[in-house]
């Protein structure tokens, strides 16, 4: 092993000698190792926001026919530093009334719901934070915490556009977290781990081929987990104001700014980790590096298409956001994990991974014509809306004319 | 000590005080706060024994599903609800005393179990396995009883809800 293979093992190896060197317990430098690699993940994941935002306000910028920020440093680069210094600066405004505890708890869970993912990402063969037996679970229970942020900050705040905000997010957050469990399934079946290093290991066909329908839908609910653009209902700015984080001032909404753009990124690692392989491509065994690498431009390429989407789409109504996930998603998600399961143990006997590959395109290639058909069949039974526009009222002038002349 | 055990005392603690105070704070909403904070020692300890499995089901079911049912359910309120009365009556020594002897009788009980002092053991590589957990859950010689029982109520309370909240004409 040197550095440039692994550069991650190799400073921890070399660190742990010299904590025993220095007469440190084994056991007790394990443990000090690990909370310092804890709380360099957590750093660099914070820090890399920093660049997230950057990238994602310069897209955003092209998309609406802007420059994006360009002014302070090469590209605008360095706008995000003096936004931070800016936001440092400013000063913590505690509304009257407010519940203090969850009003200033709100922010750091919201973090740290997202923050909690990335410990068992594998970022590459030997470089992860915990191989956790249960690691899908793990993620799905991080995404409720940090529901639990947005819940205090919507209820600790005092404030009725907070609270509606909450109370959205209350409907959105949980109403999507059922399709998006229901598919997360789907890997953990075909894989047959939580494991998310064994799920990357098994992916010798990415999953998105096996299972194409699940992975767009686990993107829509996870579009709609983060809250952006076209599911921004929570924060829509024009009906409820800035919803739940409307009364938070300086680094506390900070936090929340943070949040955001680190679960939407974090979103799109999972999204690479469970159905794009991962690290996984040539040489990542041997060199674990390039594995992250590989992953960083899967994650990008998802993070690129979840920004033009939240550039591109316009939001939804909050009774088309129910209508989405419990009569389209749900329904879907869950024929899928019995589709899925029924196609793949019955071909999984011959042994080929080539005829499972077809098999479980074919089967979600004919629940995708299924799908449109159904959506088609209810889209015209749907009733008219009551107020479209009719030529009743617009009396003909032409013809009245006419017939006056003729009188 | 080891490290484990400092981590458990702690972890303990902190639940038990928790707990304590989820039943004794005055307004509702940090009731439910404490609430959370005492399944999460829960979690916690569920951890320390090795179980990641529990421990995120701790987790995602007690604190993702029904901590947020309670807050929700608090929010819909809106109502900070202090409760001004005193908390105590003149009989509290009763129940006091009824449970430190039961705490008394329950550490006699356990002092005289072999392995009351005895440091967990290590566990087995198998003792993670989740693929035993699934299949002892629908082995007519484990657990499918208890586990088809438990699904048909769930069931129950899912038709019974939407029941209640169905709204009928007329």
């Amino acid at each position: 092993m040197t550095f440039w293979n692994d550069p991650i093992n190799f400073i921890r190896q070399w660190l742990e000698t010299l904590l025993v060197g220095w007469g440190v317990a084994p056991g007790v430098a394990q443990v000090i190792l690990l909370v310092a690699g804890a709380a360099i993940l957590g750093v660099l994941g914070l820090v890399w926001v920093i660049f997230l935002i950057w990238y994602e306000r310069k897209i955003i910028g092209r998309l609406q026919d802007r420059l994006g920020p360009n002014r302070v440093g090469p590209f605008g680069l360095f706008q995000p530093f003096a936004d931070m210094f800016k936001i440092f600066t400013k000063e913590y405004i505690t509304p009257e009334g407010a519940d203090r505890v969850p009003y200033n708890l709100a922010p750091v869970l919201a973090v740290a719901g997202t923050l909690m993912v990335w410990g068992v990402i594998p970022f590459a063969s030997r470089i992860f934070g915990a191989d956790l037996a249960v690691a899908v679970l793990f993620v799905v229970a991080a995404g409720s915490i940090g529901e639990l942020g947005i819940i205090f900050a919507g209820w600790g705040s005092n404030n009725k556009y907070a609270l509606l905000g909450a109370f959205r997010s209350v409907a959105q957050l949980i109403s999507y977290e059922i399709p998006m469990v229901v598919t997360l399934l789907i890997p953990v079946m075909l894989s047959g781990s939580m494991s998310l290093q064994t799920i990357v290991q098994s992916q010798s066909i990415w999953f998105v081929l096996l299972a194409p329908i699940p992975a767009l839908i686990f993107l829509i609910t996870q579009i709609a987990e983060v809250g952006r653009a076209p599911f921004d209902l929570i924060e829509a700015e024009s009906e409820i104001v800035a919803g739940f984080n409307i009364e938070y001032s300086g680094l506390k909404f900070g936090m929340f700014y943070v949040a955001e753009f680190l679960h939407a990124f974090t979103t799109a690692i999972l999204f690479a980790v469970l159905f794009l392989g991962g690290w996984r491509g040539p040489f990542a065994e041997q060199i674990p590096f390039l594995g992250f690498v590989y992953l960083w431009i899967k994650t990008f390429l998802i993070y690129f298409l979840t920004v033009v989407i939240r550039g591109t789409v316009p939001r939804f109504r909050i009774d088309q956001m129910m209508d989405i996930n419990w009569k389209l998603l749900t329904p879907l998600s869950l024929t899928m994990v019995l589709v899925t399961a029924v196609v793949h143990s019955l071909v999984r006997p011959l042994g080929s991974p080539l005829v499972t590959l077809a098999a479980l395109l074919v089967a979600n290639a004919l629940m995708g014509l299924i799908t449109m058909q159904l959506m088609r069949a209810s889209t015209r039974s749907r009733r008219r809306p009551m107020v479209a526009p009719s030529t009743i009222i617009v009396a003909r002038p032409e013809t009245e004319r006419q017939q006056s002349t003729l009188e | 000590m080891t490290i484990v055990q400092v981590f458990f005392l702690l972890v303990a603690a902190v639940t038990l005080f928790a707990g304590v105070m989820a039943v004794s704070t005055r307004r509702i909403m940090h009731a439910a706060l404490w609430l959370i904070l005492t399944l999460f020692g829960v979690a916690v300890s569920f951890a320390i024994l090795e179980s990641a499995f529990f421990a995120v089901v701790q987790v995602v079911v007690y604190i993702g599903a029904i901590a947020i049912l309670l807050v929700f359910a608090i929010m819909l309120t809106r109502q900070v609800m202090v409760d001004t009365g005193p908390q105590l009556n003149r009989g509290w020594w009763i129940p006091a005393l009824l449970v430190a002897g039961l705490y008394a009788a329950l550490v006699g009980v356990l002092s005289t179990w072999s392995s009351f002092q005895a440091l967990p053991a290590a566990l087995p590589a198998e003792a993670s396995d989740l693929g035993r957990f699934g299949l002892a859950l629908v082995d007519a010689n484990a657990y499918v009883i208890p586990f088809e029982v438990a699904s048909v109520l769930l069931l129950g309370a899912l038709v019974g809800s939407i029941f209640v909240a169905t709204d009928r004409k007329g």
